[in-house]
């Protein structure tokens, strides 16, 4: 019987710790796409300006704008593509728009496509750094600023940023 | 790999006896309160045929709905629970626990052990399973029904358009969850400690090498599982967001922690069947297993690469190519292992005195039919090929024929193999000819035509489907009545043999058996190998 409990027990640490892996791959998983920037997930601090500008090729950048169901505003780009060097500051604005009454606080998350090319945007400012708060009926134009960094492999000449809004609650807005 | 000579079975026997007529409580207790192997083995086995029945009926609601276009039976909701129902039922409640009643049943036996490690543990894995699946069945009952986010359960399907059934749902698979780890350690413990004098690992009968790396497996995996099924729990009631994007999670997460646990989990079904096919075959072919040592290691290899190929299940989420290249080269590779196992049970046959008694056919029809399935897996394995694939019924066809003619077919073959050995009497041969013809021919009406409509286009989970896939589909919808009919001729034929009707079974039952099971009387008695056997 003494040998059945040592090795129930070694069982019972394995069984423990793939539990624990199963979380552990959430941070895990976190910073594996950080590192290599393959699920379009850009960093959420800002960037020091670029030190060059590569006038020698131009980047096309898409805009996309859209919203979370539970989140009544309306949300778009100024304008929806321009295209610019790398190393080139650029600000374009999003309009939001609270159609309810109601004061609400809404998140915008960001996401770039293709994926791999996330780690090359670069945001100098943006209004996803933060939670932006509206009135009842308030207006608002949001600025982002960013720069394409000149070491973006040539293969890529057309990026997309998408911004998703959500409603923000202060559980979800602590994490 | 026999035992000693068979005048000290026959003392062990009697002895065996006098211990039969002392433990042996009567009625309904006696089923409650078991710690022996072989009650249990039947429990577990009973059960999952219970849960085919069950599981075979939502899955007749849903090709009842499918037999002509249009929305005939059922809401697209209740059409969802179906589908989501159905998959959970037959993995966790019809393989899973069929292969831990074979276990139960044949470990001890094989390897001459007087019972499983951890009996009273033993009792208490199973009869954790009964209320786990009446707490996921009830939920169909509930109002707003029962969950329907897939058996796959993607968030944020299972998370924010989800009912709460969800909960429901959540807490069936923990209690499943712990019952399949109890399990699992149960037959490793045994495994380890209770093998007979001289039966080294090399002498493993393979069922029991088999079962163990399954164990290793399940115990690896079952707790992934548990902690993703909590994550959806408290996304959903705890406000966390490891799904929620909106919060800074990552929906796509999800599916690579399922995937993690899902993948081997594909395994966990079929690792066991290769061990019963790898009985049966040589049985019947009256020639030693071709290439042991291969199998032994070709199975290793097999669970070893179950753990680096979970993402060929998201190739459409949006990976990396060089990501989507690697899943699709080790899955791939997994052909390799799988290829050897095919060779060596084809090999054995060669030049056999073959028989064709119905565990045979079933084993047989095992290897051809779980090879198609193996292929098309090989299909879905292409990268381009499996953008056009992703989510058509060519997967539903891929993973039945693994699962069905592949995991299911492998389990009735040994039921058909050992239920001689359980009963004592031979099942009759003629019912089981019927039900294995009647097999074979059903389920490849209901899959094979599956590949034509997925190639096609037609996507899964869907109750409704383009006018052209209507005729196929009333094909299709036909084969699993019959299938489904066809296995009323298997518990026909089950019935018999637990009501002592039919031929008496030899002690060997088998002409070419080999391996301490067959050296025990028929019907096995109560407790056996109370003296451990000296294996040779």
């Amino acid at each position: 019987m003494a040998e059945h409990k040592l090795l129930v027990r070694k069982l019972l640490i394995i069984c423990v710790a793939m539990f624990g892996f199963g979380f552990a791959l959430v941070p895990l998983y976190d910073v594996f796409c950080r590192y290599t920037g393959i699920n379009g997930k850009t960093e959420n601090i800002a960037a020091p300006a670029a030190k060059r500008i590569d006038e020698s090729r131009e980047i096309n950048v898409e805009f996309i704008a859209n919203r979370d169901s539970g989140i009544p505003w309306s949300f778009a780009p100024e304008v929806e593509r321009t295209s610019l060097h790398p190393g080139a500051v650029m600000v374009v604005n999003f309009d939001v728009e609270n159609l309810t009454d109601e004061a609400m606080i809404g998140r915008a998350v960001p996401s770039v496509s293709p994926g791999e090319a996330a780690r090359y945007f670069k945001k100098i400012e943006c209004f996803c750094f933060v939670e932006q708060p509206l009135d009842g009926r308030e207006r608002k134009s949001m600025p982002v600023q960013f720069y394409i960094d000149p070491d973006l492999p040539k293969q890529f000449t057309t990026i997309t940023l998408s911004y998703r809004l959500y409603k923000s609650t202060h559980q979800t807005a602590s994490r | 790999m026999s035992a000693d000579n068979s005048n000290t079975l026959d003392a062990r026997d009697e002895h065996a006896h006098a211990g039969e007529h002392h433990h042996k409580p009567t009625g309904l207790t006696r089923w409650l309160f078991t710690t022996n192997h072989k009650d249990i083995g039947t429990l577990y086995l009973l059960f999952s045929l219970t849960m085919l029945f069950i599981g075979g009926s939502l899955a007749m609601v849903i090709r009842a709905e499918l037999f002509q276009p249009g929305l005939q039976f059922v809401d697209p909701h209740f059409f969802n629970q179906m589908t989501t129902v159905h998959g959970l039922v037959m993995v966790f409640g019809a393989i899973m626990p069929a292969f831990v009643g074979l276990a139960n049943w044949m470990v001890p036996l094989m390897i001459g052990a007087p019972d499983m490690a951890l009996p009273r543990m033993n009792n208490w894995s199973f009869w954790i399973l009964p209320f786990s699946f009446f707490i996921l069945l009830s939920t169909l009952f509930m109002e707003g029904g029962g969950p329907a986010a897939g058996w796959t359960f993607y968030a944020p399907l299972s998370t924010t358009y989800s009912n709460d059934s969800t909960a429901f749902f959540v807490f069936s698979v923990h209690l499943l969850g712990i019952s399949s780890i109890m399990g699992a350690m149960n037959v490793i413990v045994t495994i380890f400690n209770l093998r007979a004098p001289g039966m080294t690992w090399m002498k493993l009968p393979l069922f029991v090498w088999t079962w163990l790396i399954t164990a290793f497996l399940l115990i690896a995996v079952m707790p992934v599982l548990a902690g993703v099924v909590t994550m959806v729990l408290t996304d959903k009631y705890f406000g966390t967001s490891f799904f929620n994007a909106a919060g800074g999670g990552d929906p796509v997460m999800f599916q690579h922690i399922f995937w993690f646990f899902g993948h081997p989990e594909v395994y966990i079904m079929i690792l066991p069947a290769f061990g019963i096919i790898s009985s049966i075959i040589p049985t019947f072919s009256r020639k030693p297993l071709f290439g042991y040592e291969s199998m032994v290691y070709a199975t290793a290899s097999i669970a070893f690469l179950s753990f680096i190929v979970w993402a060929h299940h998201m190739f459409t989420t949006g990976m990396p190519v060089a990501a989507e290249l690697f899943f699709m080269y080790t899955t791939m590779l997994i052909a390799v292992p799988t290829g050897v196992k095919v060779f060596n049970w084809v090999a054995t046959m060669w030049r056999g005195a073959m028989t064709f008694e119905t565990p045979m056919m079933f084993a047989v029809a095992f290897i051809v039919l779980f090879t198609i399935g193996g292929l098309s897996g090989l299909m879905l394995a292409i990268i381009p090929a499996d953008f056009q694939y992703q989510d058509t019924y060519f997967v539903v066809a891929h993973f039945h024929y693994v699962l069905v003619t592949g995991a299911l077919f492998g389990i009735i073959s040994g039921v058909y193999f050992w239920i001689p050995k359980w009963t004592g009497v031979m099942y009759s041969e003629r019912l089981g000819q019927w039900h294995f013809w009647c097999s074979l021919v059903s389920v490849n009406m209901l899959f094979f035509p599956m590949h034509f409509v997925g190639l096609a286009g037609m996507p899964r989970r869907i109750p409704d489907y383009a006018l052209q896939f209507a005729d196929m589909n009333a094909f299709i919808s036909i084969g699993g009545a019959l299938f489904g009919l066809s296995q009323l001729l298997f518990v026909w034929g089950v019935v018999r043999c637990i009501r002592g009707k039919g031929e008496k079974a030899t002690t060997q039952v088998w002409e070419g058996a080999q391996g301490l099971e067959w050296e025990i009387p028929s019907p096995a008695p109560y407790h056996t190998f109370q003296t451990p056997p000296q294996v040779k």
